[in-house]
């Protein structure tokens, strides 16, 4: 099995294809980067207009731990159709190229085959992931400095202390990572259906879109269903950045507001993710290789 | 005889279409199997259920005295394959794509091993280069090599000579040959190029709209030292009565609309053309045709003529 | 006759008392900014909690400085604050540091067990920001308990004062700021929150809503070492 994820890493990284991702993560980032360093005042003011009639903040709103935050809510939009490039790729890439047959005439079982290729490409999803965490962080923590994190949420602000919030990150990386692995479950799955690469690639990404769509209508005929879309959990990572208050209205440094939250997205996305690959291995078992 | 491939009652159905029908048939040990039949026959649907690419809808296969679906890994791990075009990655060179192949059929990669399995298809000067850059012979001659690697004793051809010039054509013929002949391997070869198969199958299988028609080894189907000569006359039917009269009425074969055809040895040849005048036959042309191509022709598209002639 | 006489007496007498009143609560105000006067600077650590309905904070590390006349600076040590717009002027020194004011008896009444008495202080000068000013003045211990400021570009804003170990200098242990703020309300589209639909907020929450405050409690005074100019600016 070792043997077989190794072969399928190798396989992916010897790809040119592979490294697009990686690339537009980096062009990404790199221009946000530089939009906020030069004209970073511009748009803080902007985001602060209505906050500021009766409040004054002081000190480096615009550091490194803001401009990660503003990154990552741009970008963990955009990141599933990266991960959908390898993940929807999986199987139908290796049908239409042909390799598929005689992938399957050597003696390793179709379980392990399609285990091996899951690993493959979700270690693809991490290592995508780190370089993110990588560029939007570290590199923008080294750029812009840290300080408090200011966060403007909807009906409320928060204000987390400096000390308190990389671990915060550490736990919104690991929660992305989950639902990152989702989005490559769904992928690797569909791609067992095609023998091209575009038709998993584009249904992966219309999957979503329509989903996340449903997840936000409030309408109340789809508040059913709500709670078991996985899209509907993919940003819950955003609830490591609340925290809790006491009765005095003073923030509880190392708290989060709704821990349960997490974990219930965390399990839900899980089970997606089982349920994806499960299915996935179970048709590919029975499925007749014509390409 | 071992036996290396038994077949019984193997059927495939998709959807409404059998494209496999009760289809039974054996390989020892050794053979070099001609696998014939026309385009969409069903050689490639049985080839790929052989090597666990498509589930069988009913039948059992054993290889190697084994049941395929239950020593699955045991099986493969001794059987080399090209099915149809060989595909490999094209973003790797040769030596990659060989090693690959060879770690997920379980041996030892080494250098030695896999520049030995390209300088036997002709690929050692082209070992780095990417396969992106390569001929369709090639890329053939690059999927035996993969398809040998790990020295497995069956090795099944699927249209192995697809787009190959005469001198791919005759490399391949010569491999199989070596891979037999030298190497004792067991080689199940399936074409619609009725000329290569009868230069090294030992014996035959052919198969028509899924079903069996013939099996059996090749030198009993046909003799290579007979003929058949095909004879058009002025007047056929007056020829064909005037010959079934007379002693060569046994070599008389289903015939043709617009001709005659006779299977006889080469050496007789000469005796028609002085019966033939003889019988007073005005002869417009005395042709000798290919010996399996006509009997392979025979099989899959003249069995209504033969049951008129057999009355 | 004898009846003007007893009224224009009695008149004689309102209009004496109420001079004298009068004459005192500007002198009681004297008084606290003499107290107050006593301190040329200070510098002190305190710690700030803010407490606005719709503001998550925890509670900041600040320091304190003040130098005569009307020279007051509060730093956050390090990170970012957030304070009432217009500062904090919580300091009584930049209130009754002047003496363009007209002081008024306005009453007397109990705060936290204490007897006080509320001056009502109007500014003379018209370019003032500050339009009136209301004083809770423990005359006693001559601290100034609570005041509630009304500015013409700030709003109105209460100031409590708690007092302990420097009380002598006038100098609070604990500072409570309340000021009015706006509603705060960010489009989801743009935080791309789409989580469950907000409740309805009640009468109650929607006035909490309306009011912040800031707590700021000292600690470690250093009063009359001399501040350099610099720390102001």
């Amino acid at each position: 099995m070792y043997k077989l994820i190794q072969i399928e890493l190798y396989k992916i990284f010897r790809r040119p294809r592979t490294y697009i991702a990686f690339a537009a993560v980096f062009s990404l980032i790199t221009i946000i980067q530089f939009g906020l360093k030069m004209d970073g005042k511009t748009y803080a003011d902007f985001m602060m207009k209505d906050l500021s009639s009766s409040i004054t903040i002081e000190g480096n709103i615009l550091n490194g731990y803001l401009v990660c935050y503003i990154m990552l809510q741009l970008l963990l939009v955009h990141v599933p159709l990266l991960i959908a490039l390898i993940a929807a790729d999986m199987i139908s890439g290796e049908a239409n190229m042909g390799t598929l047959r005689i992938m399957l005439t050597k003696p390793i079982s179709r379980t392990q085959f399609m285990l091996a290729k899951f690993i493959a490409s979700s270690v693809y999803t991490l290592l995508l992931l780190v370089w993110l965490a990588i560029l939007a962080l570290f590199v923008s923590m080294y750029i812009f400095g840290t300080d408090d994190l200011f966060l403007m949420k909807s009906s409320y602000v928060v204000l987390l202390k400096n000390g308190d919030i990389f671990w915060r990150y550490v736990g919104a990386f690991c929660f992305a990572a989950v639902a990152m692995l989702t989005v490559a479950a769904l992928g690797f799955l569909l791609s067992v259906f095609a023998e091209n690469s575009i038709g998993p690639i584009v249904a992966t990404m219309s999957v979503i879109i329509f989903f996340t769509i449903l997840s936000t209508l409030n309408i109340p005929i789809f508040n059913a269903i709500k709670p078991y879309l996985f899209t509907t959990h993919m940003n819950d990572w955003k609830e490591f950045f609340d925290i809790q208050v006491t009765e005095n209205n003073e923030a509880i440094i190392g708290s989060i507001q709704k821990p349960e939250k997490i974990v219930n997205s965390i399990l839900v996305l899980l089970l997606h993710i089982v349920g994806f690959v499960t299915a996935a291995i179970l048709v590919f078992k029975k499925k007749d290789i014509l390409s | 005889m071992q036996s290396v491939i038994q077949v019984s009652g193997l059927t495939k159905q998709f959807n409404n279409f059998t494209a496999v029908n009760d289809l039974s048939f054996s390989v020892n040990k050794g053979d070099v199997y001609g696998f014939l039949g026309q385009n969409g026959a069903g050689k490639s649907t049985t080839i790929r259920m052989l090597l666990t690419l498509i589930e069988p809808t009913a039948g059992n296969i054993e290889l190697f005295g084994m049941n395929l679906k239950t020593h699955r890994k045991e099986i493969l791990q001794q059987v080399g394959a090209v099915v149809e075009k060989p595909d490999v990655y094209k973003y790797l060179s040769a030596y990659q794509n060989v090693a690959l192949f060879a770690k997920l059929s379980g041996i030892t990669v080494n250098r030695t091993v896999i520049m030995n399995q390209l300088e036997m298809v002709g690929l050692a000067q082209r070992a780095n280069d990417t396969v992106k850059t390569f001929s369709q012979g090639m890329k053939q001659r690059l999927g035996i090599a993969i398809a040998l690697v790990h020295n497995p004793q069956l090795i099944v051809l699927d249209e192995p000579t697809n787009g190959l010039d005469p001198q791919g054509i005759a490399d391949i013929r010569n491999l199989i040959l070596r891979l037999s002949r030298e190497m004792g391997k067991t080689v199940v070869v399936s074409s619609h190029l009725l000329s290569e198969i009868e230069q090294v199958a030992t014996r035959l299988l052919i198969i028509d709209k899924g079903k069996k028609l013939i099996e059996g080894a090749a030198n009993e189907l046909f003799d290579p030292s007979q003929t058949i000569v095909e004879l058009t006359a002025v007047d056929n039917n007056d020829a064909l009565l005037r010959l079934q009269n007379s002693q060569w009425a046994s070599n008389l074969q289903p015939q043709r609309q617009q001709s005659i055809l006779l299977k006889l040895h080469k050496h007789q040849i000469p005796q028609l053309h002085k019966d033939l005048v003889g019988l007073d036959i005005a002869v417009l042309s005395l042709q000798p045709r290919h010996s399996l191509e006509d009997y392979f022709l025979q099989i899959t598209s003249g069995n209504q003529h033969v049951q008129a002639y057999t009355n | 006759m004898k009846i003007y006489k007893c009224i224009s007496l009695v008149a004689l007498i309102v209009v004496l008392q109420t001079s004298v009143f009068g004459q005192d609560m500007n002198a009681l105000v004297a008084k606290v900014k003499a107290k107050l006067d006593l301190v040329n600077d200070y510098e002190a650590d305190g710690k700030m909690k803010t407490d606005v309905a719709f503001i998550k904070a925890p509670l900041g590390r600040v320091k304190v400085y003040f130098k005569k006349p009307n020279k007051f600076r509060l730093k956050k040590e390090g990170g970012i604050s957030l304070l009432p717009k217009g500062g904090i002027s919580v300091n009584m020194n930049s209130i009754v540091g002047t003496n363009d004011y007209v002081a008024i008896f306005s009453g007397e009444t109990v705060l936290n067990n204490v007897k006080v008495k509320i001056v009502k202080l109007l500014p003379t000068n018209e370019n003032s920001d500050v339009v009136l000013t209301t004083m809770y003045i423990d005359e006693a211990n001559l601290l100034v308990k609570k005041s509630t400021t009304t500015t013409k570009e700030n709003g109105t804003y209460d100031i409590e004062m708690t007092y302990g170990k420097f009380a002598n200098f006038g100098l609070p242990d604990k500072v409570i700021f309340s000021f009015n703020t706006k509603d705060y309300k960010l489009p989801k589209g743009i935080t791309l929150e789409f989580d469950d639909a907000e409740k309805p907020q009640t009468e109650a929450q929607k006035l909490k809503n309306k009011k912040g405050r800031v707590e700021i409690t000292y600690s470690n005074y250093i009063v009359n070492k001399g501040i350099n100019d610099s720390v102001f600016k």
